[in-house]
């Protein structure tokens, strides 16, 4: 092979990785004829977007009352449903790593933790709104479900990866399996966890949000009534509410990974 | 006398019909310095795991004697394995100190084997446990970094706090598996000598894998070559010479 010709192979991508690229494209294509999207249609929508925004303004600072209780449920649903979901997913998280559990155990925890994970959190607190009923209750169930799915995944990944040396070293000490795990296990994922308990917090303030408009408790219930009633100005209120708690929120999250050197 | 250790017929096979040790015999008396030497693979770092268990023999004996009783530790299982270990204080070749715990915690972690998970949970040890470790920060020289944290510490630090962190198990067996491979030619000579005069002051016999000939011959008593998963050399460090080593390492330019 000349020289030129080997140089220009180097970088080249196979036709498999070509086929595909070429398959998602077409398929990308036919879902959107499929879906009847058309230009006009897009136009016309503009418009009706911005006579939206329009009705928006100035936002309605009228119904605070209803709005503040809905805030306040809102965050005692994310706390609630933070608290619980990282306290059982810890237990979880440990009897799914694969090195230091049996095989059975850790299949078992890991396949627990994939359905929890399977379902949308809104989707999850419908099935709760059916089985406990309307209200704030229902939503923290919604609300833990999805964090045992997503935290207990990445406990499990985090205590998979810690070095084995630091934990045989507490093993050779005669130390029992709940000390190995405290002294040998424990202070290597620490910071990891934080991170992750963090993450859940931010996440499940914004799904709390949510889990309302399905009648799960929480702001959202208030946000659905006021489209429903066509109260856009409240509307806005109420998302400029939400945006602003998130933004706490996450400031908030920052300064606890702080404190913990993550 | 009775031995401290005594290893009979020890059979160790990752994989089956290919043994890594061959049946070894060894006896290892109440104390002193035992080095093992022998070319990489050959087992050393095996045989010292086999006697606290962190791997399992697939054949033999290992006889434990201490407290006045004798025990096969090739057959220990759950509880009565870790009553053992906690009496088998183990150096390891990293180190293997928890990183992010100080150095205090990391000592006392040595004492993990007599306590209860909620005890350990809440640092609830043992004030003569606390007091027994700054003793031995003294005597390995680290006095002053017990509360830093063991990733700040040097490799030589880390060593003695390894070191430490064994004895505070007070225990009647020392094993150290290649303690100086990481190290600095002038911290291994360090980390030897902590090892044979703590061995000497508390009477107790240590065990220790190394690879290099020259630090073996200077501190220990007594060294057994190990090749091919089998004892060649038993004896003292006057009787190795050049003959012997190659009996061990095989080949000869390296003597030259």
């Amino acid at each position: 092979m000349s020289a030129p010709a080997r140089a220009s192979s180097a970088f080249r991508t196979g036709p498999a990785t070509r086929v595909a690229l070429w398959l998602i494209l077409a398929y990308a294509l036919y879902a959107a004829s499929q879906l009847g999207f058309s230009w006009t249609r897009f136009v016309e929508g503009l418009g009706h977007g911005a006579r939206f925004l329009g009705r928006m303004f100035p936002p309605d600072l009228s119904h605070r009352d209803d709005l503040a209780d809905g805030i306040a449920e809102t965050l005692q649903i994310a706390v609630l449903a933070s608290l619980a979901g990282i306290v059982l997913s810890l237990p979880i998280g440990l009897l799914g790593a694969r090195n230091l559990m049996p095989g059975p155990v850790s299949w078992a925890a890991r396949a627990l933790v994939s359905v929890c994970r399977s379902l949308h959190p809104v989707i999850v607190a419908i099935l709760f709104v059916k089985a406990v009923g309307f209200g704030p209750l229902a939503g923290v169930l919604a609300l833990v479900v999805s964090s045992i799915g997503f935290i207990g995944k990445l406990f499990s990944e985090a205590i998979e990866e810690i070095s084995h040396k630091q934990v045989e070293a507490i093993r050779a000490t005669g130390a029992s399996f709940m000390n190995v795990v405290l002294f040998g296990v424990l202070p290597q994922v620490l910071p990891r966890f934080v991170g992750f308990a963090t993450y859940q917090l931010d996440s499940n303030l914004r799904n709390s949000t949510m889990v309302g408009i399905v009648g799960a408790g929480g702001v959202g219930g208030v946000l659905l009534s006021a489209f429903q009633r066509f109260d856009y100005a409240f509307v806005l209120t109420i998302l400029l509410t939400i945006i602003a708690i998130i933004v706490v929120g996450e400031l908030a999250a920052n300064s606890v990974k702080k404190v913990f050197h993550v | 006398m009775t031995h401290a250790l005594e290893i009979k017929g020890l059979v160790k096979q990752y994989q089956p019909g290919r043994p890594i040790l061959k049946g070894i015999d060894l006896a290892i008396p109440g104390a002193g310095l035992t080095a093992i030497i022998g070319p990489s693979g050959t087992g050393k770092s095996t045989l010292i795991r086999c006697i606290n268990r962190l791997v399992d023999p697939s054949a033999g004996e290992i006889w434990f004697g201490s407290g006045g009783e004798r025990i096969d530790l090739a057959r220990l299982r759950g509880r009565a394995l870790r009553a053992s270990r906690c009496r088998i204080g183990m150096v390891f070749q990293e180190y293997n100190l928890v990183e992010r715990l100080t150095v205090m915690e990391n000592l006392l972690s040595g004492r993990l084997g007599y306590m209860g998970a909620w005890a350990a949970w809440r640092r609830k040890f043992d004030q003569a446990d606390i007091a027994y470790a700054f003793e031995l920060l003294d005597t390995v020289g680290l006095g002053a970094h017990a509360s830093q944290r063991a990733d700040a510490l040097s490799g030589g630090q880390r060593q003695r706090v390894g070191i430490a962190r064994a004895l505070m198990q007070r225990p009647p067996l020392l094993l150290a598996d290649e303690p100086t491979s990481s190290l600095d030619p002038k911290t291994s000579f360090e980390i030897m000598g902590l090892l044979r005069d703590q061995g000497r002051a508390r009477g107790i016999p240590v065990i220790v894998n190394i690879h290099d000939v020259e630090l073996a011959k200077r501190y220990a008593d007594r060294i057994i070559g190990l090749s091919g998963g089998q004892v060649v050399y038993d004896g003292g460090a006057a009787d190795l010479d050049d003959a012997r080593l190659r009996q061990i390492y095989g080949g000869q330019d390296w003597l030259a």
